[in-house]
Parts: C-alpha cells; sequence; structure tokens
C-alpha cells in the first residue's frame, strides 16, 4: 500500500492512496476511514474520504497546547501521527460488500429525459432501462450534497452528455446519468443531469444522527424498477 | 422573547459549524467570521460556541419582549437602540420593550450579534448553524422572517450577574453601554486593506509561471454572484497548464479552485465538501475573517506566505484571543 501526505491549508492533512478511479484503492481509502473511526484520537475533528484519498481535519490548537514542544508546528507532528497511523494499517479482505436496493419509477413525468438518452444512444428507452438496472454498481465516494453518491460501473452504452442549459430545480429523488456516471438527488437542487426516474427513497435524513445518509462509500447499489403507483404508494408510506 | 419586525437582508441563525457530517456530504455552515463570532459570545459571558444570528450588510429590525444583555461585533452595520446609536464590540444591556434596528452599513459586511444565554435552538447533527437548502438547523431550517420569535436560553452565571448589574446602572433608560469595547487589534474592518495571506494549494504547479504570478500581483474583485458558499473573483483569469482530470477530493473553508474558465473562487462556510477543480491556493486561517468581512464589488489583492507562517500566525492569534477572553472575563467580574 502506498500513500503521500499532503497539507491542505493549516488545518487539513490529506493523504492520497492513488490517482486513478479503482475498486482497489477506493477500498484502501474505506479501510482507512473505518480505521479513523475505531482510533478516533482526540485532536481529529473529522475526515472526508473521497475516490482515492481521505483527508484529515485536526485543531492545531489543541495540538499546540497539549502535544507539542515549543518549536514543533501542528502539521509536522500530524504527519509523524498519521505516518505512524499507516505504517500500522493493514488491508484485510472483507466479507461482501453491504448491497442496498434503490427502486425507481423510470421515464414518464419522473423521468423527463429518458427517450433523449435512448435516441442519443441507439436504443430503445426499455433497454436503456435494463442496462441501467444491470450495472455493476459500487458507491466510491459521498459528496457535493448530503448522501450524493459518486457511483461507478454504469454501462457506458447508456451514457448522456450533461445538458446544455442547467434546470434550476431538480426534485429530491431524481435518478440521473451524465456522462459514464448515474446518480441520485438527495435534494432538491439545480443541475445539469439528464434525468431518467426517480426514486422515493429518502437518501438523507437528518433524524437518524448515526446513519443520516441511505448510501455510504463502499455500497453496492441495485436499481429496481416499480410502477408509478408504487412510486406513490412508497412516497406516501415514507420510504 | 426576542421579535422579528423585519428580517434584513439574510439573517441566520449561526454557530461554529457542523462538523462530524462532512463525510456524509453534508456541509460545515458555520459563521463566516469566526473571529467576532466568538468575541460577540464572550462579551456576553456565553461559551464561545453558542449560536448567535449573523447579519448580513442590511440588519434586522428586532423588539426585545424581555431583558436581555447582547453585543454587536463584526461589521459595524449602525446599530440603534430605541432610535439611538449604540457601539460595536463592547457589552448593550437592553431592556424589555426597546427596538433595536440597523441603520447604513458603515464597514464589514456582516455582523454578529450574540444574546446573553445564546439563542435557545435545538441542535441538529450536533450544530444549530443554519443549513438552508437541506431545511435543517437554525430557525426551522431557514433566515429569520418577519413575525419569528427568537428565545435566549438560561443565563450562565457570569451572565446572570452582568445583566443584574447592567440592570441597576441602566435604572430607567431603554439601554445601557457598556463604557468599554473591544480594541482594534481585533476590530478588523478598522483595517487598511493589506493582502489576503495565502499559501500554495496542492495544484499550484498546474497553473503556468504567469498565472502564478498574476495570483500575487493583479487585484481580483468580488462577484456580485458570491454568497456564504463562496466568493467568485473576477478581473485576473488564471490558467492550468494542462487540461488535466481531478478526482474530487476534500475542500476546506478558504480553498481557492480555478474552474475551466479561469475566475477563481473562494470557498467559504457554506462549500461542498469536495471539489473537482484544481486548487491553486489555500487561504491562511487567520485571514478568513477579514475575507468573510469584505463585500461583493470590494477589490483585494492577496501575497504568498508559507505553510509553516500561516501556522504560526493561527496559533498567535488563538493566544491573543484566549488572552483577550481573560480580559473580557475580569472586566465582567
Amino acid at each position: 500500500m502506498d500513500w503521500t501526505l499532503h497539507p491542505l491549508g493549516d488545518q487539513a492533512v490529506l493523504i492520497e492512496f492513488g490517482n486513478e478511479i479503482s475498486e482497489e484503492i477506493n477500498h484502501t481509502v474505506q479501510t482507512a476511514a473505518s480505521s479513523l473511526d475505531d482510533w478516533q484520537p482526540e485532536w481529529m475533528v473529522e475526515y472526508i474520504p473521497a475516490f482515492t484519498t481521505v483527508t484529515l481535519f485536526y485543531d492545531p490548537l489543541y495540538i499546540a497546547n497539549h502535544k507539542t514542544s515549543q518549536n514543533q508546528l501542528p502539521y509536522d507532528w500530524v504527519h509523524q501521527q498519521v505516518s505512524e497511523f499507516l505504517s500500522t494499517l493493514t488491508i484485510k479482505e472483507t466479507g461482501p460488500a453491504r448491497t442496498v436496493e434503490i427502486p425507481v419509477c423510470y421515464g414518464g413525468d419522473l423521468g423527463p429525459d429518458l427517450s433523449y438518452v435512448a435516441e442519443k444512444n441507439g436504443l430503445t428507452e426499455e433497454e436503456v432501462i435494463e442496462r441501467h438496472m444491470n450495472g455493476n454498481y459500487l458507491v466510491y465516494m459521498i459528496g457535493f450534497a448530503p448522501g450524493f453518491p459518486y457511483i461507478g460501473g454504469m454501462d457506458p452504452a447508456i451514457a448522456a452528455p450533461r445538458r446544455k442549459d442547467p434546470r434550476l430545480k431538480i426534485p429530491a429523488g431524481t435518478v440521473g446519468i451524465a456522462g459514464a456516471q448515474t446518480g441520485v438527488y438527495p435534494l432538491e437542487t439545480p443541475g445539469g443531469w439528464q434525468l431518467i426516474g426517480r426514486t422515493p427513497s429518502k437518501m438523507f435524513d437528518p433524524s437518524n444522527e448515526e446513519a443520516p445518509t441511505l448510501l455510504q462509500a463502499g455500497d453496492r447499489i441495485q436499481f429496481r424498477r416499480i410502477t408509478e403507483e408504487e412510486y406513490e404508494n412508497l412516497k406516501e408510506g415514507g420510504a | 422573547m426576542i421579535h422579528v419586525l423585519k428580517p434584513g437582508l439574510l439573517t441566520t441563525i449561526q454557530d461554529f459549524g457542523r462538523y462530524g457530517h462532512q463525510k456524509h456530504g453534508v456541509i460545515a455552515s458555520g459563521v463566516m467570521d469566526q473571529e467576532a463570532y466568538r468575541i460577540a459570545n464572550l462579551l456576553v459571558g456565553n461559551g464561545q460556541h453558542a449560536p448567535v444570528l449573523e447579519i448580513t450588510l442590511m440588519g434586522p429590525v428586532l423588539e426585545f419582549q424581555q431583558d436581555a444583555c447582547i453585543s454587536i461585533c463584526g461589521g459595524d452595520l449602525t446599530p440603534m437602540i430605541n432610535g439611538e446609536r449604540v457601539g460595536t464590540w463592547k457589552p448593550l444591556y437592553i431592556k424589555q420593550g426597546s427596538e433595536l434596528r440597523f441603520g447604513k452599513p458603515k464597514t464589514g459586511f456582516r455582523a454578529y450579534l450574540a444574546v446573553a444565554g445564546g439563542f435557545n435552538i435545538p441542535l441538529t447533527m450536533n450544530s444549530a448553524s443554519t443549513y438552508i437548502r437541506a431545511g435543517i438547523g437554525g430557525y426551522h431550517g431557514r433566515p429569520v422572517e418577519k413575525g419569528d420569535v427568537l428565545e435566549p436560553s438560561e443565563l450562565s452565571p457570569l451572565s446572570n450577574r452582568v445583566m443584574e448589574q447592567w440592570k441597576a446602572d441602566a435604572g430607567d433608560a431603554g439601554f445601557h453601554e457598556a463604557s468599554w469595547y473591544v480594541g482594534h487589534a481585533f476590530n478588523h474592518n478598522g483595517y487598511t486593506k493589506e493582502p489576503i495571506r495565502i499559501m500554495p494549494g496542492r495544484e499550484y504547479d498546474w497553473f503556468d509561471k504567469e498565472s502564478q504570478n498574476r495570483l500575487t500581483s493583479e487585484t481580483f474583485k468580488i462577484d456580485s454572484k458570491s454568497d456564504r458558499m463562496g466568493y467568485r473573483l473576477t478581473g485576473c483569469q488564471l490558467s492550468a497548464v494542462e487540461e488535466r482530470d481531478l478526482l474530487s477530493e476534500a475542500v476546506a473553508f478558504g480553498t481557492i479552485q480555478v474552474p475551466a474558465e479561469g475566475n477563481p473562487i473562494i470557498l467559504l462556510a457554506d462549500r461542498q465538501t469536495t471539489g473537482g477543480y484544481p486548487k491553486i491556493a489555500q487561504v491562511a486561517s487567520v485571514d478568513l475573517p477579514r475575507l468573510a468581512q469584505m463585500r461583493p464589488g470590494e477589490s483585494f489583492s492577496f501575497t504568498m506566505i508559507t505553510h509553516e507562517e500561516a501556522q504560526r500566525l493561527y496559533l498567535q492569534q488563538e493566544k491573543d484571543i484566549n488572552l483577550l477572553a481573560r480580559g473580557i472575563e475580569m472586566k465582567l467580574t
């Protein structure tokens, strides 16, 4: 396992495990993140995992008051601590990842760009849905918005460019395609994605402090097709 | 209770920020000017991280339906109690039935109104900060509006003593001002416009020499499309040497990123947790409060310092605030 450390300003250090999107590197990122959960040093404020990096935010004042002598700067001390932590980190073979099922009502009013995606790729709408449901999806990271997953593994045959004129309002739960990526909008936001459907599942629930987001980095996703009626029922049921 | 008669331009409940959930994509939020925020709380005997009102440029009109001890730090947005001008960076006693309003903004962009006890706001994910887009935190997840009622929490023993003393001093008057205030070492709005100190970002070397030079030799203007999420800068374009794709990774308060069109963006309190644009530089933490007080339309420049110097400056500033905190406590007791 290779890693390098880089400062992000005067209160954070970025750990880089590689510079390309790969399941292996991302698995290392997840391992480091869960080890940080176990470690939880008192000088750590929080951490943000991404595709190939974990960024650790620290409290320089706490470190200066409790950990270092007069001449040592907080970053140098953190560099030492994190290096030691990483040198003892072992990548374990983990069991199969959690698979989260996301019900989606494809097309129609809930997925107004489905026909465009089909036309663009010379497929029927049914074929786009079929291929979207059969992707081998991995959540690489959560970012951009609460619970917004960066998902890899979509069939490139259904890729579609972003819209030239982004929509001002995309409803929460919308499933979209941008380039070779697919994603689900957890909140109403503006955006340029091609919208192919919508899920009634709540992607972000702030009242659940332990797990406020439906998806976590490292999850596998299975999209399941539902009818408009099922969508309405699940939505009302607060799914 | 405090009644909101007029909300002002953008008045939100904020605290130090929502930390620990950025890994879930939940933005940190929190006050833009942490220094003024902390001092505002100290001046009324609160803990440094109590919830306050962040007031933007045009302040609200508030009617106090109870006696309260308040302070207003940050920009001088011309606060007035019952029509009379009152000072900033000092404790104020305000009597039940009095009205606080703001006039024409004099200096700075944001003011922090702390009330003794702190505003009584339930915590969402460990913070009272308003996250407007997600509709969480603060006053029902939104900026305050006309007709809202804000309530202070229970007073600390220190706040309680201060209140009793000033109540006596005020007599029949609608308010009472402390005779002292926090001097201008902290009141950065009175400063001349020294350049904002930055250090190189992770992709600094992706930019051509000319862009690197322009970053610290030219002036930048804060665009009107700027907000709590970020300051968009215009006036000087920066270009990367080569078009390289960057994988999204964490960003921080003060990260300066440059999208392909070349106009830099400084990420602020409501920044997204991660970003995919090259990061040319990072604002030193010590200068973030001063930056937060600049208005859209204002111009400024950057100067480069080392990562080591940024750390030393930050620690020095913290020492100064701790000294000030002790001084204020002595004044209050």
